[in-house]
């Protein structure tokens, strides 16, 4: 007498485990988002949130002066230096106020050209300047920066092309950082102003028209307000990326320094790490209060 | 729009002068690059290729473009990989904390470079669980870092501008959640991903902040490589060399958004959607900005 097999889950074993996994997924769907999001997440918390917090805990350390070391005793004693020593305070007005400066001088320029961009050239002559904007987004940051090194120096090319006026090249310093800063990370504005003029519909300037409002009053009731969101989404960027820059400030800014150069000795020679830890609260801190405060704006849902 | 001529010279005479500041230091480079003197120097002496050999004989140059591309390789398959599910997760389920998390994957581009850096270094350094040492792999960590939100911007905002009905009717067709995935959402996130993928291999190859940081004594990226020898005597001409290189190779990634844009606005140039192809070109670009491309909230 024969005994009849039990029946096979699946005759076709490799595909059989694929259609169950396939269907219990189909069956769970908050099974299938755990699949999806536990790897991500717990890059982004491990990773980058965590690495934040270490980052805050060893601000409350300090540094044995005389071997290096770490000790591991939470005190107030960098945030009171940060805020006693007049250094610091210098140093963070003068990194924000070009920061902010730079904000304002890329705007004022992407605005006009994001709209010459958008509504005034032709479809063939944008699809040129498009690419010829975004060419330079490309190019390497430190090749623009040194780009610029070899503009301002010395007897360099900005010094022969202005010698005919009679001028000099302003040389390394405080103008030539505020140059560079502008020119890095203007790309980044132009971009997010341009998006926000190709996002104006051209009826609305029609309809403007039609009801009388000229060239000027258009732009200032209907465009500026549709556009100001894309303006400080691109302001993020400018403001961030100049507030946390101190490789082009070290290329052509001289003597000047930057919050982030004082940073940067303090962390990557290990000479003060909890102090470089304290101090890089600052470019944090401001820029989680601009979210803050842009985040009424729309502009946040367009980073 | 509806412009007076003088206001039409206005812009005119804006965008002149803003192309001119754009390209001013490039073309400077590119054009120094072919100067046979052993020092910047302006005007230039003549013209030869002597640096351009040197240049690529230099083994120190191309050990380091050889590890840059290695980190960018890495950097782009974890950002690919992370970047593409968090996207499927938040454009396609509701959940709480999505919201916070929508933010926290944004905050690497938005808080400045060096905050990553510092982070990141104080994390291995002083909090290593694992006894990690600076090096290759802690470079592509934080690579990947900021790389993963270029990859989910760009994908999140093309989920979000298609509807499941494909799959819908797929699966109604019989076919599995992976035969799904392969045949009918893969193919409609293709481009999005290749622009993902593209953007942030540039940034990695591209970064050196988070790299300075990161990368400890032994691993020099070829932004490294550049910064160690700006000032190095008998090197300058050649930094020079690989500046213009780069400068005439950032042409390449243009190009290559350009086309999957285009490959993109097939159907929509049929649907007279042809307006949009600017915004969305520059979306793909934007580096860290996808301002058209990313969903209103």
């Amino acid at each position: 007498m024969t005994t009849t097999a039990p029946p096979q889950p699946s005759a076709r074993g490799g595909q059989g485990v694929v259609h169950r996994v396939s269907g219990s997924l189909f069956r769970h769907p908050r099974g299938r988002l755990g699949v999806l999001l536990t790897p991500p997440l717990l890059w982004l918390v491990v990773a980058y949130l965590a690495a934040l917090v270490a980052l805050l805990v060893t601000a409350f350390y300090t540094t044995d002066s005389l071997t290096g070391q770490i000790i591991r005793q939470p005190t107030l004693e960098n945030f009171q230096t940060i805020v006693t020593e007049p250094i610091y305070r210098i140093l963070t007005v003068r990194t924000v106020s070009v920061a902010v400066l730079v904000t304002v001088i890329d705007a004022l320029l992407a605005v006009p050209f994001g709209l010459f961009l958008s509504k005034v050239v032709s479809r063939r002559t944008q699809g040129f300047l498009v690419v010829a904007m975004l060419v330079p987004l490309w190019a390497s940051y430190l090749v623009k920066a040194y780009a610029w090194r070899t503009l301002f120096e010395d007897g360099g090319v900005l010094d022969w092309m202005l010698k005919p006026f009679g001028i000099q090249s302003p040389g390394f310093g405080m103008a030539a950082v505020v140059v560079v800063e502008c020119y890095l990370w203007f790309p980044y504005m132009v971009v997010a102003v341009f998006a926000g003029y190709e996002r104006l519909p051209n009826t609305l300037l029609e309809a403007s028209s039609d009801l009388g409002a000229k060239g000027w009053r258009t732009f200032r009731s209907v465009v500026l307000p549709m556009v100001f969101p894309a303006i400080v989404a691109g302001s993020v960027f400018t403001f961030s990326l100049t507030l946390g820059d101190y490789i082009a400030v070290s290329l052509v800014g001289g003597q000047v320094q930057f919050l982030g150069n004082v940073i940067y000795n303090y962390v990557a020679g290990s000479a003060n790490q909890p102090l470089g830890a304290a101090l890089s609260m600052i470019p944090i801190a401001l820029v989680l209060l601009y979210l803050f405060l842009i985040r009424r704006s729309g502009a946040l849902s367009e980073l | 729009m509806i412009l007076s001529r003088g206001t039409r010279a206005f812009l005119w005479a804006v965008a002149a002068l803003v192309l001119a500041f754009v390209y001013l230091p490039l073309v400077v480079v590119v054009i120094g690059s072919f100067n046979p003197a052993r020092t910047f120097g302006w005007p230039p002496e003549g013209f030869s290729l002597t640096w351009w050999s040197a240049a690529l004989h230099n083994d120190g140059l191309l050990h380091a473009v050889w590890t840059s591309l290695q980190v960018a390789f890495w950097a782009v398959s974890v950002s690919l990989l992370l970047g593409t599910m968090l996207s499927f997760g938040v454009a396609r389920y509701r959940w709480f904390g999505r919201e916070a998390v929508s933010f926290l994957v944004v905050l690497p581009i938005t808080l400045p470079g060096i905050v990553t850096g510092v982070a990141l270094q104080n994390a291995f350094l002083n909090y290593s669980v694992l006894g990690i040492s600076l090096g290759f792999w802690t470079v592509v960590i934080g690579h990947a870092t900021f790389t993963i939100v270029v990859v989910f911007n760009n994908v999140v905002a093309r989920l979000r501008r298609t509807a499941t009905s494909f799959e819908d009717a797929s699966m109604d067709l019989g076919a599995h959640t992976f035969r799904t995935f392969w045949h009918i959402t893969l193919p409609s996130v293709r481009s999005a991903l290749a622009a993902g993928a593209l953007l942030a291999f540039g940034l990695s190859f591209d970064e050196i902040i988070v790299t300075q940081f990161t990368s400890g004594p032994a691993v020099t990226t070829l932004p490294i490589w550049i910064y160690d020898n700006f000032t190095r005597p008998n090197q300058a001409q050649i930094v020079n060399v690989v500046a213009a290189i780069l400068i005439l190779v950032s042409v390449l990634p243009v190009y290559a958004t350009q086309r999957l844009a285009g490959e993109d606005s097939g159907m929509g140039r049929r649907r007279g959607r042809r307006r949009d192809r600017g915004a969305d070109d520059l979306a793909f670009t934007a580096a860290t900005a996808p301002a058209a491309e990313y969903p209103q909230a």
